[in-house]
């Protein structure tokens, strides 16, 4: 048998068992039987040496092309191989994707709290600092310095809980105003403040009444500060607070810290105005308090109403949050029941 | 104030505008309106009815059986149960598939086996409010006047065709409790001219008035105190369109002398009062403060123990009335009554509000004396009711109004410039537009150089500021035609304090440890209040507390935390892991006022996490809370906080509770909530923390400063010792670190063990020490010999065994 038929015969015996494997274990000693150095190929290749030598170029061309051809096939069958191992490993490590995933333990910031960080927010943008106040307040501050002499029939507006005859919990976070009022520089600028806090009525709880509540006072007092400018701020806060195409209207009203004193309604949200349940058929909703600051009370916090004017405004969060949310008993803000804090965990 | 728009239509035209119209138009400009309503709404087949013929019926004794024209071919059969029922009557007859009050529904039917053509009604079941009935018609049917025509339906006779709009005055605006005050606003609203009738009133009585009686009054008390006398009345109820006005008006009509002054208060907002002129001893009043002692039985039969600072009127022997809030009832005017003693009056405001305060006497008098009256018109309340006195119950007015004291009203001046106005408001508006609305108004105005000189007249006694003004203005002017700006001006920068932002971390990184914000109430028992306190304070508490739950101010916050697990649990929700930031209310025992202190707390029961398909349940316990703890400490930069065991806080586990300081700053506890606590609350074991977020943010803080990552590997080494149960992990780790050298970087526990595999009194401690050089890599024999020092010392130190 001269060379090349061996050759042949070598080429289609290996491509043959190549064609067999079916594992790499198997692929790696046909590669090792066939193209080792002790394998037939190379044997036949050392036997070149008693041919002829016109022919030798020939098979030994031959001889390379049976290799390179043994070579491709095993790689391409390894690569077979290995492509089917990892198939079937996939395979087997296949998961029901429908089971629930590892759950993540995070808390919620309470509702009442993000409805005052959202406020905060857009008033900081606005350059307003954020005041805190004493919760334990003056009668001083929480009624003579708002304008609220005492025997003032508004007063019977809100029913106080007092610690003494001068010491009460603040019916309202206004005493901010007047504190504020006080100490701030009017060289150094303008004022424009919000003041969130809690806030307490001598009231029996029920659905709509809490003895305790929150509320965030609003302030801007400058040299040039007019009603206009209190009715552009408010409808940006209606508009970011309950949606983009949001109005809001203002009625006259009454407070004694204010004149002009506006109540601040906003078109209904549920039925854009045209009237509902939550509207009470009005196409309105009252949401807050506002107007022009009285000159008495500029005038006892040592500011000069001739020179300085500014606007006022007061919100509850509480009612904000029902309104938003539809939450139908106040209670609920301070019972604090999981089941209810953990309805407003959505972030954004 | 509820005003019928059929009465105010008599000073203004609306007759053209719908009441809804005009009650969005009251709101938009001046107050709030709580409702329009016409009481005939939702009523049907409710007819006027003629009583033929009344029978006993033969089956009850407290039933008739009547026989009543309806005004159709026969009479209706019904049967009726009211004790004033009498043939010849004309009453209110509800048809068969009529509908009442309540949206009942009236059918034919058959009362003791006799058939009843539907009921004859009272006035309550035709949807009147018991309180404004008629007292002789409460217990019964209504009875009209002759003159109503069988089958008519009734609305028409009894008002309940008018509409009313339910204003909500607020107290700058007591003008408008008065029909007249009402006009003078929808005049001014509408610009419409209103047309407000002079009173005058017939004297015809030969007598004057000082003749019969004398007055006296302290001008301080009662600025203006004026009476008329009318003789010879004849008291009856008053005629149907009077009893009307006042019951659509909410009030009751009496008889025609006190329904008179009534009706003055309604017309003008000017109180007035009725005494039995025969009851008058001496035939002298004065009005002056009351004696200690002093006693008087008013009107509703109560007997009222007067103190000093009640204003009062008294005759010659005792007090006989609360002046400007009720009358008393020894002088009231009754079916008896010939002569008449009417009163108008001003009284001091802050007197009348503190008496109707204490005595929880809120009259409609006493509201209107609290807010102001119109002093301009006392004489012509005073004269118009006279005169209806004298018409309805045919009595004689006697010449001359008798006056104590009389204060003149003149009108108020006040100036403001159309600068002014326009830069508050941030309008554009004319001299010329502004004056139109200021005499829309009814003031008097002169405008010179921009500036208006207004004249307001007494009936706005609410107005004495430029300010007032300016609201009146954007009022009438309509606030929705103002523009929408923003203020301009220097800018100033917005951003929170340094405070504020701490305690916005402290929330973030609890609720990244999987806590949610809780915000309990800040009032709470004397008890709750004093618990779990780091130091002892002063409590603040209510003088007049509502309830017995809320007396007190929270000087922790836990217990409110825990009335909040407790609810939860309640409600069958067992695993609770709340925050909360707030202020805590901390008494120094000398001033009223307390320091408000900014605490956080937690409180977790139950399970901190629950079995998933894929991970075990995790119950709480003291290492859960302390991790959230030190989660927390590390997120506010605060390290090297160290946890002393302590059992002195009463209302924590003696043996669980550890008492947290940083550096020497003790800051607050952390632990396990005393067994005693957690059943008064039934709670099963429940771990809390409560720590000073003043303290804390007053701490240094860790910087944040760039280290070079080391390029080095880490070596590590595990080491596991026994020893004596009451040797502690901080003891064991402070001396590892203490003898580590300077390579040693991190020391992590990684088990702890005591049971049955160890020596009674023993446990087992095991340790990674974690070691690293930034500069090279580090060989064994670097580490072994930090390592070997450990475990020398340890032996000497604390006779570990290392296993």
């Amino acid at each position: 048998m001269d060379l090349t038929t061996q050759l042949e015969q070598l080429r289609d015996e290996g491509l043959g068992a190549v064609q067999e494997a079916t594992e790499l274990k198997q692929l790696n000693e046909i590669r090792v039987h066939f193209l080792g150095k002790k394998g037939p190929i190379t044997a036949v290749l050392r036997g070149m040496k008693e041919i002829d030598p016109a022919e030798r170029p020939q098979v030994g061309k031959f001889a390379n092309e049976v290799r390179d051809a043994l070579q491709q096939a095993i790689a391409a069958k390894q690569d077979e191989l290995e492509t089917a191992q990892m198939a079937a490993k996939l395979e087997k490590e296949t998961l029901d994707v429908t089971l629930p995933g590892t759950p993540v333990k995070t808390g919620t910031p309470h509702v009442l709290q993000q409805i005052i960080d959202e406020i905060e927010e857009l008033f900081l943008g606005m350059g307003y600092q954020v005041v805190n106040g004493p919760e334990v307040e003056e009668e001083h501050y929480n009624f003579e310095m708002m304008n609220l002499p005492k025997d003032h029939p508004a007063r019977d507006m809100q029913d106080t809980f007092y610690i003494t005859k001068d010491i009460l919990m603040r019916t309202q976070t206004s005493p901010v105003q007047a504190r504020t009022l006080e100490k701030h520089d009017f060289s150094q600028g303008p004022l424009k403040m919000i003041s969130p806090g809690k806030v307490y009525r001598r009231d029996t709880d029920d659905a709509t009444h809490s003895h305790q509540f929150h509320q965030i006072e609003g302030l801007v007092v400058d040299r040039h500060i007019t009603m206009a400018d209190l009715k552009g701020t408010l409808q940006l806060l209606a508009r970011k607070m309950f949606g983009a195409d949001r109005n809001i209207r203002m009625r006259p009203s009454y407070f004694p810290f204010t004149e002009p004193s506006a109540e601040v309604d906003v078109s209904c949200f549920k039925c854009n105005g045209q009237g509902c349940a939550v509207c009470k058929q009005t196409g309105w909703i009252e949401v807050l308090g506002a107007g022009m600051v009285h000159p008495n009370v500029l005038s006892m916090a040592g500011v000069d109403p001739e020179e300085y004017g500014g606007f006022a405004f007061g919100l509850g969060p509480d009612r904000f949050a029902m309104l938003k949310y539809g939450v139908d008993d106040i209670r609920n803000f301070y019972l604090n029941d999981e089941r209810f804090l953990k309805q407003f965990a959505r972030k954004g | 104030m509820k005003v019928s728009t059929k009465w105010l239509n008599e000073y203004v035209n609306v007759a053209d505008l719908k009441p809804e119209e005009l009650a969005e138009k009251i709101e938009r400009t001046a107050v709030e309106v709580d409702g329009t309503s016409r009481q005939e709404t939702g009523l049907k087949k409710i007819v006027v009815g003629h009583t033929l013929k009344v029978e006993q019926h033969p089956n009850a004794d407290h039933l008739h059986v009547c026989q009543v024209d309806v005004g159709e071919d026969e009479p209706y059969q019904i049967v009726c149960g009211a004790p004033n029922i009498a043939a010849d009557q004309k009453v209110i007859v509800a048809l068969p598939n009529s509908r009442i009050a309540g949206n009942e529904k009236i059918k034919k039917g058959k009362m003791r086996g006799i058939v009843s053509m539907g009921m004859i009604c009272a006035l309550q079941e035709i949807g009147f409010p018991e309180a404004v009935v008629p007292q002789e018609y409460v217990n019964g049917i209504y009875v009209l006047p002759d003159d109503a025509v069988p089958g008519d339906p009734v609305f028409k006779y009894l008002g309940m065709d008018e509409d009313i709009i339910d204003v909500d005055i607020t107290p700058n605006r007591a003008d408008m409790l008065s029909m007249r005050g009402v006009a003078r606003e929808v005049g001014a609203m509408y610009d419409r001219p209103v047309n407000l009738p002079e009173i005058s009133v017939k004297e015809d009585d030969g007598v004057k008035v000082d003749s019969l009686l004398s007055v006296a009054a302290d001008e301080q008390v009662a600025p203006t105190y004026l009476t008329r006398v009318i003789r010879n009345v004849r008291v009856a109820p008053s005629p149907l369109w009077l009893q009307i006005r006042l019951w659509n008006a909410g009030i009751r009509p009496v008889n025609n002398v006190v329904d008179a002054t009534n009706y003055a208060l309604l017309e003008y907002g000017q109180p007035l009062h009725a005494f039995d002129y025969n009851e008058i001893a001496g035939k002298q009043l004065t009005v002056r403060q009351a004696q200690e002692g002093e006693s008087l039985t008013t009107l509703d039969g109560t007997e009222r123990k007067l103190k000093t600072g009640d204003v009062v009127v008294a005759d010659a022997n005792e007090v006989v009335a609360l002046a400007g809030i009720m009358g008393g009832a020894r002088t009231a005017v009754t079916n008896d009554t010939a002569d008449v003693v009417l009163e108008a009056a001003v009284f001091n405001p802050t007197a009348i509000r503190k008496t109707s305060r204490r005595e929880n006497l809120h009259t409609e008098a006493a509201m209107r004396f609290e807010r102001g009256i119109n002093q301009a018109a006392v004489v012509a309340a005073l004269d118009a009711a006279a005169q209806l006195i004298m018409t309805n119950a045919n009595g004689q007015v006697a010449q001359g109004i008798l006056e104590a004291t009389r204060h003149t009203a003149t009108d108020v001046t006040v100036t403001v410039s159309l600068q002014r106005i326009n830069d508050v408001l941030g309008t554009k508006l004319t001299a010329t537009e502004v004056t139109a609305i200021f005499k829309r108004l009814g003031f008097t105005v002169t405008e010179k150089a921009g500036t208006f000189t207004v004249n307001i007249p007494p009936f706005r006694w609410d107005i004495s500021l430029p300010a007032d003004l300016i609201e009146e203005v954007a009022r009438i002017y309509g606030y929705d035609n103002l523009p929408a700006t923003l203020p301009v001006g220097a800018t100033t920068p917005g951003a929170r304090t340094p405070k504020q932002r701490f305690i916005r971390s402290i929330r973030q990184a609890l609720q990244e440890a999987g806590l949610d914000q809780a915000i309990s109430y800040g009032l709470t028992t004397a008890t709750k209040a004093q618990r779990f306190m780091f130091a002892s304070a002063t409590a603040t508490e209510l003088a007049f507390p509502m309830s017995s739950d809320r007396t007190t101010a929270r000087m922790n916050l836990l217990s409110g935390l825990l009335d909040d697990a407790a609810y939860n649990v309640h409600r069958k929700v067992q695993d609770v892991a709340l925050y909360e930031q707030g202020r805590v209310f901390l008494g120094d025992g000398e001033h009223v006022r307390p320091q408000e202190v900014e605490h956080v707390a937690g409180v977790l029961t139950g399970l901190f996490r629950q079995p998933g398909w894929n991970q075990p349940k995790q119950p709480v316990d003291f290492y859960v809370v302390k991790g959230i703890v030190e989660h927390l400490l590390r997120q506010l930069g605060i390290s090297g906080e160290r946890y002393v065991s302590v059992s002195s806080h009463a209302e924590m586990h003696p043996g669980r509770t550890a008492d947290v300081y940083v550096g020497e700053t003790f800051v607050g506890f952390v632990g396990e909530v005393y067994p005693d606590i957690a059943k008064e609350n039934h709670l099963k074991r429940t771990y809390v923390f409560e720590l000073d977020v003043d303290a804390l943010f007053h701490l240094p803080k860790d910087e944040q400063q760039y280290t070079a990552v080391s390029k080095f590997p880490e070596v590590t080494r595990d080491i596991a010792l026994a020893v004596r149960t009451d040797v502690t992990n901080e003891q064991l780790t402070q001396c590892i670190v203490k003898n580590g050298g300077a390579h040693l970087t991190d020391v992590r526990l990684f088990d702890v063990y005591q049971g049955d595999k160890m020596a009674p009194g023993m446990k087992s401690l095991a340790y990674t020490l974690v070691y690293r050089d930034p500069t090279k890599t580090l060989v064994d024999e670097d580490v072994n010999r930090s390592f070997n020092k450990i475990v020398r010392k340890l032996q000497d130190e604390f006779d570990v065994e290392v296993r």
